[in-house]
């Protein structure tokens, strides 16, 4: 769904066939889901170090509802994937990202994880959107805080345009609300 | 009443995503009831190919490659590295360049302690620990911004020199930038170091004793803080580290908690370090003038036939270091950086072998902590400060 959400002729033609109070919920929803991010980092690299200093007071990501990091795939919504993942590290990222609950939004956190960066060798995957979808990339070596947190703000928008039900009786491929 | 229960070994896999396991390792600790009989340590889930990319990459282009080695301290492996092959080369750097590199070092041995002591903290619960160790840090790194241009990944040496001079005003900014960093250091100590939680958790935990560390290979505060005083810095002093005056920590019982009292010490000695740098550098040349190593500077390549000849064999062929091989070694945060490097006369090293600081630590990690409790291998894992950048290449 997430390809075509973004056409701007179906977009209008689902605006049309949505309710008044559906199109209430779903912008409640996104409104509550994008303040209230809990975010996995899946820290591996350099990128790290750059994270701790987001997290931490002077840039402080709590601002943007997303300060809750949660070790457990289960409890989070929000995967970032800070730092370079290789070949022996791809499987466990996929695992992650499959046992997080719907619905779920993944950063892609430096030029490592968003497309190999400077690494482009035998090791390591040349980009994570080889294994899982990726919803935005942040680039630079590592990025300065500021630029993350530039993506994080535009991830809320785009959480707050998508459609979000109450009660999702559709398939769980469609309802990923993606 | 009194038949034996039979304990059963459990098996527990921490890591490689597991918020204690900081960097990407895996431990497989077997367990009976909660004292650890064995580990094995599974690693890899960082490895990035370093030697064999600057196989492909011309000398002044492995410069990034070393930064994110040991990330936290990027300036000490761009030293090691330019170290190596100025050793091949045969140069000797201006005195103004010595001093910026110990500069740069030293002040990124205090980042690279400030955030082995706050994760320390913030893993055995001292978040508070954390936030003042950081907010330290970014002070450093903003100095570090005006001097290199970036915040971590810093490339600032070159073969033959440095790439920037200090900008106008930055050593009376730095100044009181250590001033608060020590304040901020103090507080840590305050938090940390009479804290009933936290001696309990580090003092006779992770204990290797002198002769062991000796034994595994251990360099750097691991080292010093079992008591053996071996600083490569004193021991074979390198750049300008004879002219300084510092002193070396020694720790006694060479546990978690002496392993954090010297690097608290050996950030107060940076502290010195840098200041007399300051009051001792003159000003002068920041690289050699040798346009085989250092590119010419600017109006001589647009004006002059030799300066753009020279500007193009540096950046399409590189640095032609002579033939042979040659082994540098530095004293980095963790211990020992080594660096042996050959070379086949052209432009792009034949082979680099990298001796990581962290990795003796990290090997001995099993036989440190076998037969302790599950909870000590946090506080053992923390203090010898595994980085993975530099431990899997
Ligand atoms: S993007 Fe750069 S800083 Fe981030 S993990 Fe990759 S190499 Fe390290």
């Amino acid at each position: 769904m997430a390809e075509t959400d973004t056409l701007p002729a179906i977009a209008t033609r689902r605006e049309e066939a949505t309710g008044f109070f559906q199109k209430l919920v779903s912008k409640g929803l996104g409104w509550a889901r994008k303040n209230s991010l809990y975010q996995y980092p899946f820290v591996t690299a350099c990128c790290g170090i750059e994270y701790m200093s987001l997290a931490s007071a002077r840039y402080d990501i709590a601002r943007f509802g997303a300060e809750v990091p949660r070790f457990s795939p289960r409890q989070a919504d929000l995967l970032l994937v800070v730092g370079t993942i290789n070949c022996k590290q791809a499987p466990i990222l996929q695992r992650i990202y499959e046992q997080m609950a719907d619905p779920k939004w993944v950063i892609a956190y430096g030029v490592c994880a968003s497309s190999g960066g400077f690494y482009d060798n035998y090791a390591t995957v040349q980009g994570i959107d080889r294994l899982i979808p990726v919803d935005v990339y942040v680039p630079g070596c590592p990025p300065r805080p500021e630029q993350v947190l530039d993506g994080l703000m535009l991830l809320q928008k785009k959480i707050q345009d998508q459609e979000h039900k109450l009660i999702d009786r559709a398939s769980p491929k469609l309802a990923s609300g993606r | 009443m009194d038949a034996p229960l039979h304990a059963k070994r459990m098996i527990v896999n921490m890591g490689p995503s597991h918020p204690a396991m900081h960097g990407v390792t895996r431990a497989v600790v077997a367990l009976e009831g909660e004292t650890i009989a064995e580990m094995k340590l599974d690693i890899g889930f960082l490895h990035r190919g370093f030697e064999k990319s600057c196989e492909n990459a011309t000398w002044t282009q492995c410069f990034p490659y070393t930064d994110r080695l040991n990330y936290i301290s990027a300036i000490m492996n761009n030293t090691g590295f330019a170290l190596g092959v100025e050793k091949l080369c045969r140069l000797d750097v201006p005195d103004r360049a010595k001093y910026l590199r110990v500069i740069g070092s030293e002040i990124h041995r205090i980042c690279d302690h400030l955030t082995l002591v706050s994760a320390m903290g913030l893993e055995l619960g001292a978040m508070t620990v954390f936030l003042y160790g950081i907010e330290a840090r970014d002070l450093l790194w903003d100095r570090l911004t005006e001097l290199c241009g970036a915040r971590l990944t810093s490339n600032y040496c070159r073969v033959g020199g440095v790439a920037r001079d200090v900008p106008e005003g930055w050593i009376e900014k730095t100044t009181a930038s250590l001033d608060r960093v020590n304040e901020l250091a103090g507080e840590i100590g305050g938090l940390l170091t009479r804290n009933r939680i936290f001696l309990d958790r580090t003092r006779g935990t992770g204990r290797v004793s002198r002769q062991d560390a000796i034994d595994l290979g251990f360099t750097g505060p691991c080292l010093r803080a079992a008591g053996e005083p071996y600083d490569i810095r004193k021991a074979a002093p390198y750049l300008v580290y004879d002219r300084l005056d510092f002193d070396i920590p020694v720790g006694e019982h060479g546990d978690n908690f002496d392993r954090y009292l010297v690097r608290m010490e050996e950030m107060r000695q940076s502290d010195r370090i840098v200041r007399q740098c300051f009051a001792q550098m003159e000003p002068g040349d920041i690289a050699v003038k040798d346009f085989h190593y250092v590119l010419p500077p600017k109006p001589q390549v647009y004006g002059t036939i030799e300066g753009l000849m020279a500007h193009f064999k540096l950046v399409m062929e590189g640095i032609q270091v002579p033939a042979g091989e040659a082994y540098s070694y530095t004293e980095a945060a963790n211990g020992e950086l080594g660096f042996y490097i050959v070379s086949d006369g052209g432009g792009r090293p034949y082979k680099l072998g990298l001796r990581a600081p962290g990795w003796p630590m990290l090997a001995a990690l099993p036989y440190m902590v076998r037969g302790s409790l599950l909870a000590d291998l946090i506080p053992t894992f923390d203090s010898i400060n595994m980085i993975g950048g530099e431990v899997e290449q």
